[in-house]
């Protein structure tokens, strides 16, 4: 199973002196295999996250291709993609991410819920999840009554909940602290081996030591 | 697991109340307001049945009466004769196909009535218009001191009344109609004769030494084929001294001119506070579905497709519009029902609630009317929502 792009570029309406468009992410091949762990890197603004949300099918690219094992992703009209999303991809976005209305067990079971697809091994792998992460004790709660670090490992277990096949996290350890950056590491890590292919965007040194394939970006280029 | 347009209502309890209230004060305002004009045109017909025919014929004195349109019209207690000959002069002239006498005393007080109850008697024989109505509550012939009262008067079938000394027994009570009739007595020519005596024996009639035989206060005539209302009228009037002929139709023109007002106005109303609830359900859910755009950004994350968001914005607009709608027109029925005699008396007009069937259809219509408008102001939200760059809203809080 390999996620390829290749020749990935977007460019945004922008006024400058010489040109109306701004290129955040420039020509832009990468591969994400199974079982790697790649961590990319980067400076605020050098096109990271729009990066990821072209790999995860969330943004179309200008021109440029996403493949998933061979298959166009973009050639999919939107519920077909979008169901692609939900089973293959799991992706845990920058900031908190709850639905205020569902409480932590339904924030979780979310993927299965819009599809309404559960089956009753899908809900205790679901409470597996959350005792790894330490929040089992929150299941019949509210996202309001949860703090940062909780929020961002339910993000966690609903992003991994359906086992996909790619993992996704922009910054997941932004606004949180040493004990829960390394368990969110440590987590994304583990599906790594588990054979999912998983890329995290950070700012986190740190990450380093946990990376399998390490890049940087620069100006909207993979240098 | 129940919808997320489900938890979604659940989960903001203030907000889906705020909606829920929106709606049923615009079902309520539509639905409410056909009622009143559906009551207060079938209110108008049943006046011009009650007048049931072409023509009035009343003593010329009769007209300059303070009082003189309430009493044709809205059976006021009040009274007026004129003698034989003059009735006789008026049968003779031409183009009558149809007359009958009528006789008005309004009782002193009775047992029913804490106020002067109108007394109207008729001829079983040629009458025309008031035996249609009696027909529908009461099918035997009344005999000898047997009366009919109105809806809103508070005697029953098998009670007997007093009128000036005379017990008379209450043989049927009429159907609601929403005027006049409502508060008056119905008897026979033969029976109102003997409480005509009665009054002028007690020295209580207005009218003093009055002859029972020789009275009569009104007679209601229909053209006959070949000629105009108009016609006979200004006939009767030019030929016959100390009559006056009227037309029924001039007689409500008054009351159908005023209620067309009324009505247009309710029109205007029942317009401006449709737009108005759509404008703000059209704003009410801009803003619930903007409050939750990241929300909606995690459910395209988590595989939504754009056509399951829009799905999810219309479901949760139409359980708000169907529970608010349903509360509106129960509110509907709740103000109406009940204080119906209370807007009659506000408006001053004949009215007249349709009935269960016509009720049902508007308040099913008003309910459709109502939840296709809002889930129509949320169709806005649900495109809008259904187009969210996903992207965007995630890279939002940077
Ligand atoms: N929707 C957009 N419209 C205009 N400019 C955008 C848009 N998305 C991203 N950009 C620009 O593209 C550049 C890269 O953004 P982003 O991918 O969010 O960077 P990073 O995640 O590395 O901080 C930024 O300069 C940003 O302003
Ligand atoms: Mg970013």
């Amino acid at each position: 199973m390999i996620l390829s792009a290749s020749g990935l570029t977007k460019s945004f309406y922008r006024k400058t002196a010489n040109s109306n468009r701004f290129t955040a992410v420039d020509d832009v091949s990468i591969e994400l295999k199974d079982g790697v762990l790649t961590v990319l890197m980067g400076r605020s603004g050098s096109g990271k996250t729009t990066l990821m949300n072209m790999l995860s099918g969330l943004l179309q690219p200008s021109s440029g291709s996403v493949e998933l094992d061979g298959k166009d992703i973009y050639s999919l009209g939107d519920k077909e993609l979008s169901r692609l999303r939900n089973r293959s991809f799991g992706m845990i976005p920058q900031g908190q991410t709850a639905v205020s209305s569902l409480d932590i067990f339904e924030n979780i079971m979310l993927p299965f819920f819009l599809y309404k697809d559960s089956t009753p091994q899908d809900e205790e792998y679901a409470r597996e999840l959350m005792k790894r992460l330490d929040i089992a004790h929150l299941e019949a709660a509210k996202p309001a009554e949860l703090s940062g670090g909780e929020l961002r490992r339910m993000a966690i277990a609903r992003a991994v909940v359906r086992k996909p096949m790619v993992i996704f996290a922009d910054e997941p350890t932004g606004d949180l602290d040493d004990e829960n950056t390394s368990v969110v590491f440590e987590f994304l890590k583990e599906s790594a081996h588990q054979g999912a292919a998983v890329m995290v965007v950070t700012h986190e040194n740190d990450a380093k030591s946990y990376a399998d394939t390490l890049l940087e970006m620069k100006s909207g280029k993979i240098v | 697991m129940k919808s997320i347009a489900v938890k979604n209502i659940k989960g903001r309890p203030a907000r889906s109340v705020i909606l829920v209230v929106i709606s049923m004060l615009l079902t309520f305002a539509i639905f409410g307001g056909t009622m009143v004009i559906s009551s207060l045109d079938s209110g108008l017909s049943a006046l011009e049945n009650r007048l049931g025919a072409d023509i009035m014929v009343v003593p010329f004195e009769a007209t300059t009466q303070k009082k003189f349109d309430d009493i044709v019209l809205q059976n006021a207690p009040g009274y007026f004769y004129m003698d034989n000959a003059r009735v006789q002069q008026v049968l003779e002239r031409e183009g009558i196909a149809q007359a009958s006498e009528q006789f008005f005393l309004a009782s002193a007080s009775a047992s029913c009535c804490s106020v002067a109850v109108q007394i109207i008697g008729y001829d079983p024989e040629t009458d025309f218009t008031i035996t249609p109505w009696i027909k529908k509550s009461y099918s035997d012939s009344l005999g000898e001191l047997d009366v009919v009262v109105g809806n809103d008067l508070n005697a029953f079938v098998g009670d007997t009344i007093s009128f000036y000394g005379v017990d008379c027994k209450v043989a049927a009570k009429l159907d609601k109609t929403g005027t006049g009739f409502d508060t008056a007595v119905f008897t026979t020519k033969d029976t109102i004769k003997r409480l005509i005596q009665s009054s002028v024996d007690l020295g209580m009639n207005i009218f003093g030494k009055v002859d029972p035989e020789n009275t009569v206060s009104c007679i209601m005539i229909n053209a006959a084929a070949g000629f105009t209302p108009e016609e006979v009228v200004n006939d009767i009037n030019l030929h016959v001294k100390n009559v006056k002929a009227i037309q029924s139709k001039e007689l409500i023109s008054g009351v159908s001119d005023s209620l067309g007002g009324v009505s247009g106005i309710i029109r205007v109303l029942i317009c401006a506070v449709w737009i108005l609830g759509v404008v703000i359900l059209l704003l009410a859910f801009t803003m619930s579905v903007n409050e939750r755009r990241k929300e909606f950004a995690v459910l395209r994350v988590a595989g939504a497709a754009r056509s399951r968001l829009a799905g999810i914005v219309l479901g949760e607009a139409l359980m708000i519009c169907i529970i608010g709608s349903i509360l509106g027109v129960l509110l509907g029925f709740a103000v109406i029902l009940p204080f119906n005699g209370v807007i009659e008396q506000a408006l001053g007009l004949p009215f007249l609630l349709p009935g269960a069937g016509r009720c049902a259809g508007y308040a099913l219509a008003s309910l459709l009317l109502c939840t296709l408008s809002g889930t129509l102001a949320a169709a806005v939200s649900a495109l809008r929502i259904s187009r969210i760059d996903t992207g965007v809203i995630l890279r939002g809080d940077n």
